[in-house]
């Protein structure tokens, strides 16, 4: 890890007595469950689990196997790099904007928090209400304009429609933490800058955005993982995986085979390939983006 | 701010509008769909201005005297239990977290890392795949049905930690150094010094996590079998028949609205108490 | 001291040995109806509940069929699944497969010495739910079927004559050409298009979905629907569609609500729609039977239900089993069927319920309510009485996928159709193999 601090406490136990209780919860609520969970990608039962098979990497096999399956790799990839993008660069510009301006401050402030506090259930019915081909606002809108818009039969705009759902779901809370990291630079520094004759984009280029650097780490990676994990009941909501599979991401799949097919199995072995792929580039991040992170 | 650049200023509450618009949109539409009936809705297209009937969709959505919606003389009862999970989530999130991040900061110790991976990996797992595991150790801890099976098991999770992380890696050495000579011991240090700085995180985890907390639908409906302790958002969800039978719309998006207020509520009084308290001391 | 614990001791013995006498048996009963016919669930075990002292139901909304399966599935295995639980129709091979889960419904009821006669029952509504020797598995609950909406006042802006619903797919067809003739840019659209284009489809031409009797004769069942028949009409919808008669309008029932706001004018979806298009549409509108193929032998014969059932979880006490039977005898009451019937829209699952209803006159003040009804009222077939297929909920959306390539023209007809019946056998296969205990 390339962050370490020098100065440190020492003390035998007190970090232990720390860490316990958050130790402890996970391990019972998350170690425990989620290794089996993971067991059941090697055996095959029926829903209830009134018989159980094991079948070693037979779960495996079949997905390796299935064309469909390798496809949505392709569409993961680009789902998430463009929602982690927008979200991140989207929700910068806002908090940069929302930091610089006095009045009204609180106002913008709680109206762009204040989706993040939309029930997902009614966040997905309220998409589906805007955009539905033909009679949605926005989709009606467009079509006035001369667009058409039809996210039913049409793959691109099926994908547009949930990295716009997924994204502005994020904005909001992207946009609190960077608003939060912003506002805890001491203004000393951006006066004593200013006095320097520094210009606002120069100051933003040369002193906030390396001091925002931690909580764009940050963000960055949630984001990520947001996108790979978090986003299945968006693709629920709108498309369900439509038209045909354009835009069906893996970890729609994982819930759909867990919780709607009832393949247990088959959902455990996608869980972990899931699992395996984040972990990898959440190691990547650390390794090599943190480098890039001005901590002082 | 710190020069007067009007140019700058008009830039920033133009983005800031649109901005506004378009995020908020989609709450504007909840708004105006929670005002008129269900008949109007269905219209193509919706209409965009708020309609007449807000006090009648509200007064229904309350007392449950909408079109046979005879069961909600419960909303009360689910937003308190909306309210205790939501506030039990926050506080303990935020609580443990700090204490872990501390110590895997300011301290050595061996397996330091190997607990920071572990508390990470907790993100790498969707919870519905784990969702039956993690009911039978909730039923088997005799936990079903207690605000405990509802709030402990959501604790779990690495965002907080790995945010204070972030932040307590920023602050300077020269506090650390400061508090030594003053004779300070760690937990003081942490207690005087760090918790003040990381104000402006706190609160900010504080909404995510109330808000989070506040809407958690599949874990509450299925470590409760009593309808009781049932949360706000369940009964929104059950308003919104996603079979044959027709829908209330408007009273969903009534129901919505005021589901909303609490979180809203939070949201703003984050603003006031901690943000402007505690950060413009440095003002 | 000893003479008070003493006291204590024997009125606790007299309580002890006096309770059972008192205690209700409770009976937990999970379900996914919500809005109004949540309420429906929860008046039912409210009357059962008042007219008896021994059995308590208790409704609990567990989410939607897909939460509360999953809620049940995790129950199960950590002890403490309910009593009854309501599962959709897609899920029966599921829950048949999982043997040691359930009790049949026959049983239970033959157990608890409760009248039981299977022909009672309207055979394409329970027919679904038994076994081929004839014993019910699961309890018909919320039963509807596949029927054709129109908009009577679009039809006669387009020249056509509103009380006269097209009966065929071909006068569909004509129809939809006037409609577009006359600027509607909707003429048909169809909800639930696995349901109603494939099963009720095949269902209603009496020709097979897939082999073994639809699956109700053994997981060694294999999809048919790419047969000519079914090429030839979804060659039909697809040509529709290239024409602008057809429009997608989404998977599930999402495209009710294009129908309701007047965006297109004929609609195929569940019965139990019904309730909604009286309540919101601003239009005259009619219900008509579901359109055939005229040179189809066999056509009309019955189509293929919706809905869920109730079933019996196993590992509960002998009592309990008793209370769930009564309650399932007090579901079936002609009495409680009507008025379920009327109040919802969904199927009444006995005759006699039927009768009921009609001789109240119910029918003729809400025309269009007994067209369901009079699909299902049929001898079925062996291709027609139902579907059992394991894996059926990804069996639905590999024909929601395969069909949008075709209404997308990326695919043809009997390209799609294939694709489904490969897709969906191997699925069939891994099923079998799982289950073959």
């Amino acid at each position: 890890m390339a962050s370490e601090k020098r100065v440190v406490f020492k003390s035998g136990w007190l970090p232990w007595a720390l860490l316990a209780p958050q130790a402890v919860v996970i391990a019972v609520f998350f170690f425990w469950p989620a290794a089996q969970a993971l067991l059941q990608s090697l055996q095959q039962s029926d829903a209830f689990g009134t018989s159980v098979e094991w079948v070693g990497l037979e779960n495996f096999r079949n997905l390796w196997n299935d064309p469909t399956y390798l496809a949505s790799f392709k569409t993961t990839a680009i789902f998430s790099v463009l929602v982690a993008v927008l979200g991140l660069a989207l929700s910068l510009m806002l908090a940069i904007f929302a930091d610089r301006v006095i009045k009204g401050a609180a106002f913008y402030k709680t109206l762009l928090i204040w989706p993040y506090a939309v029930a997902p259930a009614v966040a997905g019915v309220l998409w589906l209400f805007m955009f539905a081909p033909g009679m949605g606002i926005v989709s009606y809108a467009l079509g006035a304009a001369g667009f058409e818009w039809n996210h039913l039969l049409n793959g691109t705009h099926a994908m547009t429609l949930i990295v716009m759902a997924a994204v502005w779901k994020q904005i909001s809370y992207n946009f609190l933490f960077f608003l939060a990291g912003l506002q805890s630079i001491p203004k000393s520094l951006i006066e004593a800058a200013a006095i320097d004759g520094a210009r606002p984009w120069r100051r933003f280029w040369t002193m906030q955005l390396p001091l925002l650097s931690p909580t764009t780490f940050f963000l960055l990676v949630i984001n990520i993982v947001y996108a790979f994990f978090d986003t299945f009941a968006i693709v629920d909501a709108a498309t369900k995986g439509g038209p045909g599979k354009d835009t069906s991401i893996l970890v729609y799949k994982v819930y759909y085979d867990g919780f709607k097919a009832m393949d247990l199995g088959g959902s455990a072995a996608q869980s972990v390939v899931l699992m395996v792929i984040v972990v990898a580039l959440t190691v990547v991040q650390f390794r090599f983006v943190e480098k890039k992170v001005n901590y002082q | 701010m710190v020069e007067r650049r009007p140019a700058l200023d008009f830039l920033a509450h133009a983005v800031l509008i649109i901005g506004v618009l378009i995020v908020a949109f989609p709450v504007y539409i909840t708004f105006v769909a929670s005002t008129h009936t269900s008949q109007e809705i269905v219209q193509t297209p919706m209409p965009l201005l708020p309609g007449a009937h807000l006090f009648e969709n509200y007064r229904d959505a309350l007392l449950g005297t909408g079109h046979g919606m005879g069961s909600n003389a419960a909303v009360g009862r689910m937003m308190f239990v909306s309210l205790v999970t939501a506030l039990l989530i926050t506080v303990g999130k935020i609580a443990i977290s700090l204490l872990s991040a501390f110590a895997m900061v300011y301290f050595r110790f061996r397996f330091r890392m190997v607990f920071f991976w572990a508390i990470f990996v907790t993100l790498m797992l969707p919870v519905e795949v784990r969702i039956a595991p993690t009911y039978k150790v909730v039923a088997d801890l005799g936990m079903l049905n207690t605000f405990a099976g509802l709030t402990v098991p959501l604790i779990a999770s690495a965002t907080a930690t790995f945010l204070f992380r972030q932040f307590f890696l920023t602050v300077p050495d020269e506090l650390v150094e400061a508090a030594r000579i003053d004779g300070a011991g760690p937990m003081r240090f942490f207690k005087d010094m760090l918790l003040p700085l990381s104000a402006t995180s706190i609160a900010a985890l504080f909404v995510i996590q109330f808000i989070y907390g506040w809407n958690q639908y599949l874990w509450p409906l299925l470590v409760t079998t009593d309808e009781s302790m049932y949360p706000v958002v369940i009964g929104i969800k059950r308003m919104i028949s996603g079979g044959d039978a027709q829908n209330e719309w408007n009273l969903v998006m009534a129901t919505a609205m005021l589901a909303m207020i609490p979180p809203a509520l939070v949201v703003m009084l984050m603003q006031k108490w901690f943000v402007k308290g505690l950060v413009d001391t440095e003002k | 001291m000893k003479s008070v614990s003493l006291a204590l001791g024997a009125a606790t013995l007299t309580a002890a040995f006096a309770l059972p006498a008192f205690a209700q048996t409770e009976i937990q009963w999970w379900h996914s109806m919500t809005a109004v016919n949540g309420e429906w669930v929860n008046d039912l075990a409210k009357e059962f509940n008042a007219k008896q002292t021994q059995y308590k139901i208790v409704p609990t909304y567990k989410g939607s069929y897909d939460e509360s399966m999953t809620a049940a599935v995790a129950a199960f295995r950590a002890g403490n699944a309910p009593h009854i639980l309501q599962v959709f129709e897609v899920g029966t091979a599921t829950m048949m497969a999982s043997k040691g889960a359930i009790v049949p419904v026959g049983k239970v009821m033959k157990d608890a010495g409760e009248k039981f006669d299977p022909s009672a029952y309207v055979s394409a509504v329970a027919g679904y739910y038994t076994a081929l020797n004839g014993q019910m598995l699961s309890f018909p609950f919320n039963s509807s079927t596949t029927v054709f909406y129109y908009n009577k006042d679009a039809f006669k802006a387009a020249g056509l004559d509103p009380e006269k619903a097209p009966a065929t797919w071909p006068e569909v067809t004509l129809a939809a050409a006037k409609l577009k003739a006359s600027g509607h840019k909707c003429p048909i659209s169809l909800a639930w298009q696995g349901w109603t284009q494939l099963e009720s489809f095949s269902a209603w031409h009496n020709v097979e979905f897939a082999t073994k009797g639809n699956g109700l004769g053994g997981l060694d069942a294999r999809m048919k629907i790419n047969s000519p028949l079914h090429v030839r009409h979804i060659e039909n919808l697809a040509n529709m569609a290239k024409q602008g008669l057809f429009v997608y309008k989404g998977r599930a029932n999402v495209p009710e609500a294009s129908f309701i706001s007047g965006e297109c004018a004929m609609m195929t979806t569940s019965s139990g729609f019904y309730g909604n298009v009286k309540k919101n549409a601003k239009f005259a509108y009619g219900i008509a039977p579901l359109p055939y193929y005229p040179d189809a032998p066999g056509a009309p014969q019955n189509t293929v239900i919706g809905g869920a059932s109730l079933w019996v979880m196993s590992g509960k006490k002998p009592e309990e089993y008793k209370g769930i039977a009564a309650f399932f005898t007090y579901l079936s009451s002609p009495e409680v069927q009507s008025a379920s019937h009327k109040r919802t829209g969904y199927l009444p699952i006995t005759t006699a319920a039927y009768q009921l209803t009609e001789q109240s006159g119910f029918y003729k003040e809400n025309p269009g309510t007994d067209v369901a009804v009079n699909q299902m009222i049929r001898k079925t077939t062996d291709k027609s009485r139902g579907i059992r297929l394991g894996n059926y909920v990804q069996i639905r959306t590999i024909e929601d996928e395969e069909l949008e390539q075709v209404w997308g023209g990326k695919k043809t007809a009997k390209e799609a159709l294939d694709s489904i019946v490969q897709r969906g056998n191997e699925l069939l296969e891994r099923f079998e193999k799982a289950n073959k205990s």
